[in-house]
């Protein structure tokens, strides 16, 4: 199938880009929700009755949340485009379906900014906007990653020491993770949770709170959410280094997540500490979109070395070192 | 590299005609009207005779009300030359207390007060709430108006009665309303300028009143009779006392929100 895929250059490079501009877009809604801007343009789709209130670029939260329209609009946009020309120019059946997915998700999601708009931000649909923002922007990682040329060519059998079947389990499970951490994330935010512990990095002077109800439970699995995914990360980068060290389109992607994952955690930190400050509560949630693009990008790249070693034929050479290793203490 | 060029050019293409199609609707302004308002006292009544409470509201603290910093909107930055404040606790250096709301909360039991005809005003002037605390009647008429040359959202967040959030662009735009049902307080706030706030009661009878800055207040034609009084205050919360009204004098009572201190009649 592979040799017969063409490289889109366009579409990757569209598909790259957009993904790119839904962090900025997801950091945008951050801020909107850091300075509480969110009913601040009371109507929707139109900002007081019109395209553009009449100085929204001077008043601080006008801007924030118009601001985040025009990106979401441009979002939209650019999502129909990239729909068109898959559709018209893409010849695997299923990356059609991914596109048409995509924009069908970014029509709900514009749909769910309105209702929470309208309905003076309830929380479930706050939490789903947000949620449903990271889900496509999953979509179009997808998208970007199986447009690439190294997807498209045989490149994607990577090298003989490469043993991606050793990482596939772990790198989907931190996806998942981070997802769900995001998840836990976009509850304590629209909860007004974020310092219902108000110390960091210790829970009011402990390891553990000594009272919980829902705030506090909520912050406190947030925390433990970002220590588990701190250990896959690590542990990801591990098993990227020691199956995978040949491999740059896997290892750039775990360093990177293990380094941003380090800036994410003192994001977080910042947050409480300083009483949900602007700049660090807004770089948090743009963190979060990152890293969730980023392991997904190495969740689909492992994934795709190991469908092609299978499909090759190709035995996990690391996988045989170790059974025979194990032969030899067995013996 | 000319591709890119041309999906970032088409990118930019709505937020460009955003920018393009803003601050042109100056004369989509609605007029503005005067209406009749008394915004820090209890609207006139057709309720004549019977006796009237007044009384003061104090709190001795010395702690100044906070300053607020508008900077988030440089048209309401202008137009403050000199410090704001929050208006949250506005005491004097004797320690009169306004923007006290105090009214009968109960005794009036079986008996109606219809909505008068004149209308209740939350004006927004100087990118704040006028009046800070006010009161009005179930089914009167209140019209809110923003005063000012730059935009505001006025968003209402009662219990009982319906939230709403409606925007007002322009200068002298007016909006209309009126609540259904009777509430203690209905918080009313700007999201487009976090520090504006404004609580408004909702009554089915006319008899409260809102302390002045020099901490006074006044109820008058009440029905002789025995009542429960309620201050309250959004920073120092409520507290009761009982008061006996009789026909042609006025009873006396005083709330005190300092710390340790309690309300009295007399």
């Amino acid at each position: 199938m592979s040799r017969e895929t063409p490289f889109l250059r366009g579409v990757h490079r569209l598909a790259a880009f957009l993904a790119g501009y839904v962090v900025l877009l997801i950091t945008a809604g951050g801020l909107v929700k850091s300075l509480e801007a969110g009913l601040s343009v009371p109507d929707w789709p139109l900002s007081y009755g019109m395209l553009n209130p009449p100085r929204w670029w001077e008043i601080e939260t006008v801007r924030a949340e118009h601001g985040h329209r025009l990106i979401a609009g441009t979002v939209l946009l650019l999502t129909l485009w990239l729909m068109i020309w898959i559709v018209r120019r893409e010849p695997r059946k299923w990356v059609r379906g991914v596109a048409v997915v995509a924009f069908v998700a970014v029509l709900a999601q514009a749909a769910l900014g309105g209702i929470t708009v309208l309905f003076f931000l309830p929380t479930a649909i706050s939490v789903s906007h947000a949620g449903l923002a990271q889900l496509f922007l999953c979509l179009l990682v997808v998208l970007a990653v199986v447009t690439s040329r190294r997807w498209v060519s045989e490149k994607g059998a990577g090298s003989p020491a490469t043993s991606a079947s050793r990482i596939v389990t772990l790198v989907t499970a931190t996806t998942i993770a981070i997802y769900v951490q995001i998840l836990l994330g976009a509850v304590m935010r629209h909860t007004g949770a974020g310092l219902a512990i108000p110390d960091f990095p210790l829970a009011f002077g402990g390891l553990i709170p000594p009272k919980l109800d829902f705030a506090i439970g909520i912050h406190f699995a947030h925390r433990m959410g970002a220590l588990l995914v701190a250990t896959l990360i690590f542990w990801s980068l591990g098993r990227v280094l020691r199956f995978a060290s040949q491999e740059r389109v896997l290892v750039i992607p775990a360093s990177l997540l293990t380094l941003l994952v380090l800036v994410q955690g003192t994001l977080g930190g910042l947050v409480v500490l300083t009483g949900k400050a602007v700049l660090p509560n807004t770089l948090h949630v743009g963190g979060g979109a990152l890293l969730l693009a980023l392991s997904m990008m190495l969740t689909l790249m492992t994934r795709r070395l190991d469908w092609v070693a299978r499909q090759q034929g190709v035995a996990p050479e690391v996988e045989v070192f170790e059974t025979h290793r194990l032969e030899q203490a067995v013996s | 590299m000319k591709k890119l060029s041309i999906l970032m050019a088409i990118a930019l293409i709505p937020a460009t005609l955003a920018i393009g199609c803003g601050g042109g609707g100056e004369e989509a302004a609605a007029p503005t009207q005067q209406a009749d308002s008394a915004p820090a006292a209890a609207p006139q009544q057709a309720v004549t005779g019977g006796g009237a409470i007044a009384g003061n509201a104090k709190y001795v603290n010395g702690d100044p009300d906070a300053a607020i910093g508008m900077d988030a909107d440089p048209v309401c930055a202008s137009l403050h030359p000199g410090e704001v404040h929050t208006e949250k606790v506005v005491a004097d250096d004797n320690g009169n207390l306004a923007n006290v709301f105090v009214y009968v909360k109960s005794g009036l039991e079986g008996k109606s007060y219809p909505a008068p005809s004149s209308t209740h005003t939350l004006d927004q002037i100087g990118c704040q709430y006028k009046p800070h605390v006010s009161g009005m009647q179930v089914g009167q008429k209140l019209v809110i108006r923003n005063s000012d040359p730059t935009l505001h959202n006025v968003h209402a967040m009662p219990s009982v009665n319906k939230e709403f959030n409606q925007g007002q662009p322009f200068q002298g735009m007016e909006l209309e309303h009126s609540f259904d049902q009777a509430e203690v307080m209905v918080p009313f706030k700007c999201d487009v300028h976090p520090w504006m706030s404004s609580f408004m009661a909702v009554l089915d009878h006319p008899f409260f009143g809102v302390s002045s800055e020099e901490g006074s207040f006044g109820i008058e034609n009440l029905p002789a009779g025995t009542y429960v009084l309620e201050a309250w205050h959004e920073e120092f919360g409520t507290q009761t006392v009982e008061v006996t009204v009789a026909d042609g004098e006025t009873a006396q009572v005083s709330f005190d929100f300092s710390p340790g201190a309690v309300a009295s009649a007399g």
